[in-house]
Formats: structure tokens, sequence, C-alpha cells
């Protein structure tokens, strides 16, 4: 029994590896900055996800102890990153592409970090660069 | 025992994801590259320090990591909401 748990650890250890590797590679390697984005936030959240559970099943298995931290962080992770890519889309949508070109949001008012109405604050970023 | 290789090869992975999300740090076209890359240290650096805690059989470092990995995310939301707004609180 041990030898399977180990075994099944083992697994997981090196799939996590390997997906993580494979996120942080992609991060170096896709031409724009768009699809830049996908690796690190599928590839590296899954990688670490795997380690984690994986920790949680050592600690259960040879320590005796069962501790939810793991999945808490996971959990967390899993959450958190699709907010994450969301925001980084965002911002890099408000740096490369014109407002103009922008679709329209569909309520009826210009993008909110470009709308005057809402915009309390000038942001300093902003540059003329042309999209990726 | 397998799992100490399985071990080792999980540590060389992240830690050469860090070194290529560093490398990315330096140098990118943009600032939404930045802060995707620095988000993605913070999450390999997590999944160092919960190795570190099996390799060493301790579970002192998961509220460490938990912490981290709640400072991560709001770093970079507050990064992305700096690009976007110019402004963090408002």
């Amino acid at each position: 029994m041990d030898q399977i748990v180990e075994y099944f650890l083992a697994a997981l250890l090196v799939i996590g590896g390997v997906f993580a590797i494979v996120g942080s590679f992609g991060l170096l390697k896709l031409p724009t900055t768009m699809q830049r984005l996908h690796a690190p936030t599928k590839a590296t959240t899954i990688g670490v996800g795997s380690a984690l559970i994986s920790s949680m099943l050592y600690f259960w298995f040879f320590e005796g102890t069962l501790s939810w931290h793991e999945l808490m962080i996971t959990l967390f992770l899993f959450l958190t990153a699709p907010i994450t890519a969301n925001f980084i889309a965002k911002a890099q949508l408000h740096l490369a592409v014109k407002p103009e070109d922008l679709p329209p949001s569909g309520v009826g008012t210009a993008w909110a970090t470009f709308d005057p109405e809402v915009e309390s604050v000038s942001p300093t970023l902003i540059r003329d660069r042309a999209p990726d | 025992m397998i799992l100490n290789y399985a071990l080792d090869f999980a540590f060389l992975c992240f830690g050469l994801g860090l070194a290529m999300n560093l490398y990315r740090v330096f140098r990118a076209p943009g600032v939404p590259d930045r802060i995707l890359a620095l988000d993605t240290m913070v999450i390999n650096v997590l999944a160092l320090i919960v190795l570190y805690g099996v390799r060493t059989g301790s579970g002192v470092n998961f509220e460490a990591a938990l912490l981290f990995a709640m400072t991560g995310f709001v770093s970079t939301v507050a990064y992305c909401k700096f690009v976007l707004r110019g402004d963090i609180i408002e």
C-alpha cells in the first residue's frame, strides 16, 4: 500500500513539475502578450495545484497529520488565477489598443478605463504603442 | 526511495521556471508582461516553499505559503489597477 501511494505521489510531483516548466517556458516563448497570458495562468496553476495536493497526501499518509492548508491554497489559487488573468488582459488592452479600436462595451458608455465621466485620476502609464 | 527523486525533479522544474520568470521580469516588451512574470514568480516560489515543507517533513511552512499566495494576488491586482487607473485606492 505504501508503495502504491508513493508511486502516486511521485507521479503527481512529476506531472506538476512538467506543467510548471511548460507554463514558464510559454511565458518566454509565445509571440504576443495575449498569448503569453495563457501559459502561466493555466499551466502553472495546474502544476502548483498538483504539487500542493501531493504535499497534502504525503502528510496524510506518511506523517499521519491531515492538514487542510494545502487544499485552501489550491482553492485560493484556482479562484484568483482567472481574476489575475482578467486584470492583466485589461491592462494590456488599455496600454496597447486605441480606444476607438475596442469593441463596444455593451452598456451604452465607453470602456470604464477610457470614459472621462468615470475617470477621476488620469492614468500615468498610457503610451502610444502599436498592438502586438 | 522514488519520492525523493520525484521531489528533486519537481524542485528542478520549479526552480528553472523561476529563473525563466526572472529573465522575463528584466526583459519584457511591456508592463503587463512584467506583472504577469511577477505573478508567476509568486506561484513558483509558493510551490518551492511547499516542496521544501515535504522535504523537511515540517508543517510550519503552510501558513507562510498561504500568506504568500494572498500577498501575491493583492500585489498583482494593485499593479494592474495602477496601470489601468493611475491610482490604486481612489
